[in-house]
Order: structure tokens, then C-alpha cells, then sequence
């Protein structure tokens, strides 16, 4: 889910008309003295950072002058929560409280509707407030209903003068987790002040993240819950997903060879220091799982969660590879799903064919690739990889999880534990050369060398059908460049298929923007 | 009988013409479920493997005098137009596959079906197969690898997992135990039916002696499975693996969320309270069968 900081949240919340304290966020301690003399009085600054317990690691403090509250500043932004460096602050107006309740937005799943929590009973800390707790339906287009509000309103020990005022209040939290698709909002805690104000003094809010793209406003650029800014490689994923909806993509590196470059990354734990890592590519969340447990208790760290299903397209699969390969360190690749897929399996084994041999894989591969096609996808993978440095080996449904883990661990002390650096791909002599024959698709562009043109012919016309044809002895498009953009999928078979036969003429050239970037490495 | 598909339910595929509409509308009429009519805005009076599409789901249902069950095969953002129209047009059953569907318009979907007294499987559904009588959905993904994997039998099989409600089924045919009907609920937190219903639902059901689950950790399905077991609501023998114990270290809470919930959610708060409840749960997803076997007698 796509955490918003408290900052953000607020300036949404008060967008709506709940009323928050005078403040602002500030990134450098100059601004922050800046703020503190605009506020004119004492201040609060606490840390932009997506934790709980912010006071007790230190990250709130309050502060009497501007001076004071520039210093505060300083230390703040020098801190960092877990592997996030802080980058802002805010600072606000100290509130004079009268009363602590708190007021948060949920998705209720047993409704299927929003529901609101009301904990009106002015206790001190969490528990206390938590413990009466009023749980306010909502419909998914209006709201809490009024008069039950009312209701429960009139049933707290709070003033009821306050309680237009509240009540307004309650109402912004539905309307602006309404707007922004919210998954959840939380006020903790709403304030009452001594004289006679609502305000929001601290804020949680996570969007939906199959919703973000709904709110380019929000600026949140990688939608996915982690517990580290995202890497360089999750970011060229989250693009290479974001490009082709075709299945899904999910990339999230868990942990990483140790590499002073990589101080971005998150760190490996330190139990697992011992533990050689994976790369990771499991098909399907619940089958992904069950195979990390697998490979985890042969006493190997999974470097990546990877997941590509949904029927995913061959090119998808081969950028999912090339990403994953893009870690160094890696002692083997380990690839396990539900093992009884709907997806047409060959799809995936081209994709991770081609992406094993432009990459020269030299560390041993098990892909389980039980499902529709298993044993056409098991061949195409094996018999595309024999020439390959790495042994490469494909499984079936019958196999499972467990029985291919331990030969993965039986062919990692065969190799003795020899670890991946990441490479340049092998392109092919006649890729960009003048005499090929070339065409773009999406995300990518298609080359062929006319010499093997006579030999790749009736291979294009197998898997690929009615895309080329030749013309005068030599190869052409047999449809428009639009309907041939989209045929990825064919073209990858068609690379894989020549090259099995014994005329690597057809090349597939696709793109991962940032993968190579400069100083990615 | 089975639950929510069988071979008699007239089908309605929205999307048919795209390009997972066909695939998935090719998987169901080769397996034989009734599949009567497509529907893609613009493209009505076209026909796709020789069903007629229409432009509109109202067309539909008065051309085949009712549509039982409509397969939603659109793109993300399209499905809670797509859905609503189809509540709106009578129909009483909806399989939703596509995956990423904003939350907000899942919510606003289960608003139109309770107003017009529907339901939904899914989003982001694999869909249901009744072995032997139909599938909707892309459940099986062929035709002859779905009539190879799912053996008729009488096990009702509930998943929160696409792909393992496969696996489930299919290491269940190997071991001599055919499945009534299998439901992939769908992997999203908003769903139509949840386990609670299709667990009702299996209960009712003649041709099921037994309820297989593949439950997951988060939400409080399992939980309330549970309960209504304890209730006497559900009283057909219950046999569930529970996913994502090692994942639990990294699965957060909100604070006070976690405190109002209490132990919900959590693997072992799942195990604790269907245990309780009489279920058998297994501790390795590779002793279902076996379990299963058991409770059958």
C-alpha cells in the first residue's frame, strides 16, 4: 500500500475541511527556524517518517524558540527509520489539549464497505482510547449516516458544544479517504484544545494501490508497501511492469550481497549472512510462498521476491530474469510456483531461455514449470540451455517444492558455491548491422539476418504465423507494423526456435529502461 | 449439484472480444459449460467462436431470456462499469477475474449487487470449476488440461490462492479424491463471495461431504469460518492448510487497528480458531490429502 507522511495527509484532511495545526513541513534546518518564527510561539518537530512510536525513538521534539527548534531540526534530519533517511520535518504549533480521542477510516472485508472507528473516551496513550471503541458503518458513496453519529456523539463524555465541530471533522476523514481511495486513514490522536478547537495532530493514510494511478497528484512513484526506499532494480521493474499489462510482475529485492555501492539497498540480515543467496522467481503468491519456505530450509537467503503470473507475456518473463539476474552474489536461480498452472508454461520457458543465454548463465537454474504445457515448456528450456556453462533443469507438476530444493542445493555444492556477477548481454553479429532486416514492436525491435533468412523462413512460419513472409527471397512483414508490435511474444519462440535448429538468425532486441544505466552496478 | 457453476447455468462472457475474453471464452465451451452470449460494447452483432456478442448486458439477457452468470474478462478499470451494468440488467451471479481492481470500486460493485440481490466471485478470481459439469473463469486455462486435472467427487474446495485452489484439486485427484466444485475466491481484500459464503454454500450442497481450504494469513475469513462452525452453521467436516507462516514477520498492522482486532489475522490466531472450531488443519500443504482422507472415512 502507498503510504502518504503525515504531512501529505494533513494538507488532504484540511483540503476537505478538518482542521490541522499551524505548521509546516521544512527540509533543512534553516527552513524549519523559518517556520518556527511564522508559528510565533512554541512548536513541535517531528520527523516525516513511516513508523509508529516516533516519540519514544526520539523523533518528536518540542521546542520554545526558533533557535532551538533549528537545532531540533538538524539532529531530526540526520536521523534515519530503518533503512530511510529522514528528509523532512514538520513543524507545527504546540496545542494547548483539552482531550485525546481518535477517529480512523478502514476497510471493513466482512462488509465489503468502509467502516469508521470512534474512540471517543479521552483516555491517554492508545489502549486507553482503543478500549471504547464505536464502529461506524459506512456506505461506500455517502458516509456514516448523520443521525447514528449524532448518536454516538451525544453518548461521549465530550463537551457538546464541540460536537458540530466533530462531527464535520469525522465527516472530512470519509470524504477524503473517499477522493483518494484510501485503504485506511487514522487520526491519532484527534484533539480537542481549552479553547474549544478540533484538530488533527497526528495522521496516518494509505492509499489503494491499484487506485494510485487514478491520483498522479499524490506523486507516489512506486506503489508498493516495502521496508526500504525502493532500489535502483525495484524501480526498473515497477517501470517494466507498469509498461506491459500482460500478467503481473511483482519485484522486491529482500536482501543483497554486501556492497558498499548498494548502501541504498536494504541491508542483509545478519543471520543470514552465512546463508548463500537466490534469486528468486516464483508464479503465483500462494505457491511463491509455499517454494521460498522450500529453498529457505536448505539453508539458502532468498536476494529477491519475484512473482510473474496471470499469464504473463514470454517478454515479461525474460525482463523479470534480467532483472533478477542484475544482483551479484547470486549462487543459483530457483524458479517455483503453484506447480499446477492455467498458463500456457512456454511462455515462461522462452523468456527465460533467451534471457539465459544472452546472459551466458553460469550458475545452476531449477524452474518448476508444473501446469498447462509443462512438458513442451520443460523441453524448450532444457534443450535452448545444454550449451549453456550452468545446468539448467525443468520441473514438472509431480515434482514438488521440497524434491527440488534439495537437488538445487545438491547442484550449488557441485558448483562450490561459485556466485553470479552481473554481465552485458551476447547480442548477435547482425544486430544494428545494415544488411539485417529490422522492424520495431513494443518495447523493443525485431532484427533478422537475410543470410539465414532461407532457414528461419519456416520456422517464423510455425511460431510465428502470418507475421513474415518472404519476398523475393528475402524476409518482409506480412502484416502492418501495428499489428506486429504487439506479437512479442511470438517473435521471443521464434528467437528460441531458430537458434535450437541451428540458425540464431532471428533476434529479439527489448528494452529495459535503467536496467544499465550508469553506475547501476 | 455443485455450487455456483454447473452445466445447465447460461454464461454470459463480457469482453469476449479482447484477447483474454476469447482465451477464456474458448477454455469454457470446450469443457461445456453453456456459454450463450458475449457482450463488448460497439462489436454487437459480431459472433466469437460462434457466440453471438452483444453490445449491451440488457441485449444479452432478453435475446437468452435470462443470463445466469456473467464472466467478467475486462481490463482493471473497466470492471465496476462493466459489473454494475450486469447487476443492473438482472443478472445474479458475476465472476470478476481481472487483477488490480481499485478497492473503492469493489465496495461500490458489492453496494449494487446488495441493492439488486447478487453476488460476485472474486475480483481478481481465477474462477470455479464444478468438475465434470463447467468452469468460468480461466480456471484449468484448457479445456483437456481442466478435464484432466479436476476429478469429479465430493469435496468442495475454498482458496484464497489462484493457482493452489489448482494445486489443491489436483493433488487431491491423484490421491483418489474428486472435487464437488472449486472455488478460487479471489486474491483481492474486498471479495464477493468469501469463505464464510462459499463454506455455506458447500454446506448446502448434496454432492459435498467435505470442505478443503487453502487459507491465508491477513482479514478474518478463517476466523469467521470458524465461528460459524462453532455455530452449527457449517457442520461438514472442514480440512485447511493455512499460507504464509514464515511470511509473517513482515506483515504489518496499523496500531490501532491491531489492538481493536486482537489476534485476528495472524497465522497462528487462523490455526487457533479453526482447530477450535473442529476444523483439521494441516501444518504442511502436502498433507491435505491424506487429511482429507481421514475425515471422508
Amino acid at each position: 500500500m502507498a503510504r502518504l507522511h503525515e504531512y501529505q495527509a494533513k494538507a488532504l484532511l484540511r483540503e476537505h475541511g478538518f482542521e490541522t495545526p499551524a505548521g509546516r513541513a521544512v527540509g533543512t534546518p534553516a527552513e524549519a527556524e523559518a517556520a518556527a518564527r511564522d508559528i510565533a510561539g512554541p512548536v513541535v518537530v517531528k520527523i516525516q517518517a513511516w513508523t509508529t512510536g516516533r516519540k519514544a525513538m526520539g523523533g518528536v521534539v518540542f521546542c520554545d524558540t526558533p533557535e532551538q527548534t533549528r537545532d531540533a531540526a538538524e539532529n531530526l534530519l540526520a536521523m534515519r527509520v530503518g533503512a530511510f533517511p529522514v528528509e523532512m520535518v514538520l513543524v507545527e504549533q504546540q496545542l494547548d489539549i483539552a482531550l485525546e480521542l481518535f477517529v480512523s477510516l478502514a476497510i471493513d472485508d466482512a462488509a465489503r464497505a468502509p467502516v469508521l472507528l470512534l474512540g471517543l473516551s479521552g483516555g491517554s496513550g492508545v489502549e486507553e482510547r482503543a478500549k471504547q471503541v464505536h464502529r461506524l458503518a459506512c456506505d461506500v458513496e455517502i458516509g456514516p449516516d448523520d443521525a447514528e453519529l449524532s448518536r454516538v456523539l451525544a453518548g461521549s463524555p465530550i463537551d457538546a458544544s464541540l460536537n458540530g465541530e466533530l462531527s464535520r471533522s469525522v465527516r472530512a476523514v470519509f470524504e477524503t479517504a473517499k477522493a483518494f481511495e484510501a485503504r485506511s486513514l487514522e487520526i491519532n490522536p484527534l484533539v480537542t484544545t481549552k479553547d474549544g478547537r478540533v484538530l488533527a495532530a497526528d495522521c496516518r493514510m494509505t492509499i489503494d494501490d491499484y487506485a494510485v494511478f487514478r491520483h498522479p497528484e499524490l506523486g507516489i512513484d512506486i506503489a508498493r508497501e516495502l521496508d526500504h526506499p525502493p532500489t535502483h532494480l525495484e524501480r526498473v521493474a515497477y517501470d517494466a511492469e507498469q509498461a506491459d499489462h500482460r500478467g503481473t510482475f511483482y519485484f522486491a529485492q529482500l536482501n543483497v550481497a554486501s556492497d558498499p555501492k548498494e548502501a541504498q539497498a536494504p541491508a542483509r540480515a545478519p543471520q543470514a549472512r552465512d546463508h548463500p543467496l537466490v534469486g528468486f522467481h516464483g508464479a503465483g503468491g500462494g505457491g511463491s510462498m509455499m517454494s521460498m519456505d522450500a529453498i529457505t530450509h536448505e539453508g539458502f537467503t532468498i536476494a529477491n521476491f519475484t512473482d510473474t503470473s496471470g499469464n504473463p507475456s514470454a517478454a515479461k518473463v525474460y525482463r523479470a530474469a534480467r532483472i533478477i539476474l542484475e544482483q551479484p552474489g547470486l549462487v543459483g536461480y530457483f524458479g517455483s510456483g503453484s506447480g499446477v498452472a492455467s498458463q500456457e508454461q512456454f511462455w515462461s520457458a522462452y523468456g527465460l531461455a533467451k534471457a539465459f543465454w544472452e546472459l551466458e548463465l553460469n550458475i545452476p537454474a531449477l524452474i518448476r514449470l508444473g501446469g498447462n504445457a509443462e512438458d513442451r515448456a520443460v523441453e524448450i528450456l532444457e534443450s535452448s540451455c545444454k550449451e549453456l556453462p550452468a545446468t539448467v533443469e525443468g520441473y514438472r507438476k509431480d515434482d514438488t517444492p521440497k524434491q527440488i530444493a534439495a537437488r538445487f542445493a545438491e547442484l550449488v555444492a557441485q558448483s562450490k558455491g561459485g556466485a553470479w556477477t552481473p554481465r552485458t548481454p551476447t547480442l548477435p553479429g547482425f544486430v544494428g548491422s545494415d544488411a539485417a532486416f529490422s522492424f520495431p514492436i513494443t518495447g523493443g525491435r525485431v532484427w533478422i539476418d537475410t543470410q539465414q533468412w532461407d532457414g528461419i523462413a519456416p520456422i517464423a512460419a510455425e511460431f510465428a504465423p502470418g507475421l513474415l513472409e518472404d519476398k523475393g527471397g528475402a524476409p518482409a512483414l506480412a502484416v502492418g507494423e501495428e499489428d506486429v508490435a504487439g506479437k512479442d511474444s511470438e517473435l521471443i519462440a521464434c528467437e528460441v526456435e531458430c537458434r535450437r535448429a541451428g540458425v540464431p538468425g532471428l533476434f529479439v532486441q527489448l528494452d529495459i529502461p535503467g536496467l544499465n544505466a550508469e553506475g547501476a552496478r | 449439484m455443485a455450487i455456483l457453476i454447473d452445466d445447465k447455468k447460461k454464461v454470459l462472457v463480457q469482453g469476449i472480444t479482447g484477447r483474454e475474453g476469447q482465451a477464456r471464452a474458448r477454455l469454457m465451451l470446450g469443457y461445456g459449460t453453456n456459454v450463450v452470449a458475449g457482450c463488448t460494447p460497439g462489436k454487437g452483432g459480431q459472433e466469437v467462436l460462434g457466440v453471438p456478442v452483444y453490445d449491451k448486458v440488457s441485449e444479452a439477457v432478453e435475446a437468452h431470456d435470462g443470463i445466469d452468470v456473467s464472466v467478467v474478462l475486462v481490463p482493471a478499470r473497466f470492471v465496476k462499469g462493466a459489473a454494475v451494468e450486469a447487476i443492473e440488467a438482472g443478472v445474479k451471479l458475476l465472476v470478476l477475474v481481472p487483477d488490480r481492481v481499485p478497492v473503492w470500486d469493489a465496495m461500490a460493485i458489492a453496494k449494487a449487487a446488495k441493492q439488486h440481490g447478487a453476488q460476485f466471485v472474486g475480483p481478481n478470481t481465477l474462477g470455479v470449476i464444478s468438475a465434470g459439469k463447467g468452469v468460468v473463469g480461466m480456471i484449468g486455462g484448457r479445456a483437456e488440461s481442466a478435464k484432466a486435472w479436476f476429478k469429479p467427487g465430493n469435496v468442495g474446495v475454498i482458496s484464497r490462492s489462484g493457482g493452489m485452489s489448482s494445486s489443491t484439486a489436483y493433488y487431491l485427484g491423484k490421491a483418489g479424491i474428486g472435487t464437488s466444485t472449486v472455488c478460487h475466491i479471489g486474491g483481492d481484500s474486498v471479495l464477493g463471495v468469501r469463505i464464510p459464503d462459499a463454506a455455506l454454500m458447500f454446506q448446502d450442497d448434496a454432492d459435498t461431504d467435505a470442505i478443503v481450504l487453502f487459507g491465508e494469513i491477513g482479514g478474518s475469513m478463517e476466523e469467521d469460518l470458524a465461528a460459524l462452525m462453532r455455530a452449527g452453521r457449517v457442520t461438514k467436516p472442514v480440512v485447511a492448510y493455512i499460507g504464509g507462516k514464515a511470511a509473517k514477520e513482515g506483515t504489518r498492522f496499523s496500531h490501532a487497528g491491531a489492538i481493536i482486532e486482537g489476534g485476528k489475522g495472524t497465522h497462528e490466531g487462523k490455526v487457533k480458531a479453526l482447530t477450535e472450531a473442529g476444523a483439521t488443519v494441516v501444518p504442511s500443504f502436502g498433507d491435505l490429502p491424506e487429511a482429507t482422507k481421514a475425515v471422508l472415512g
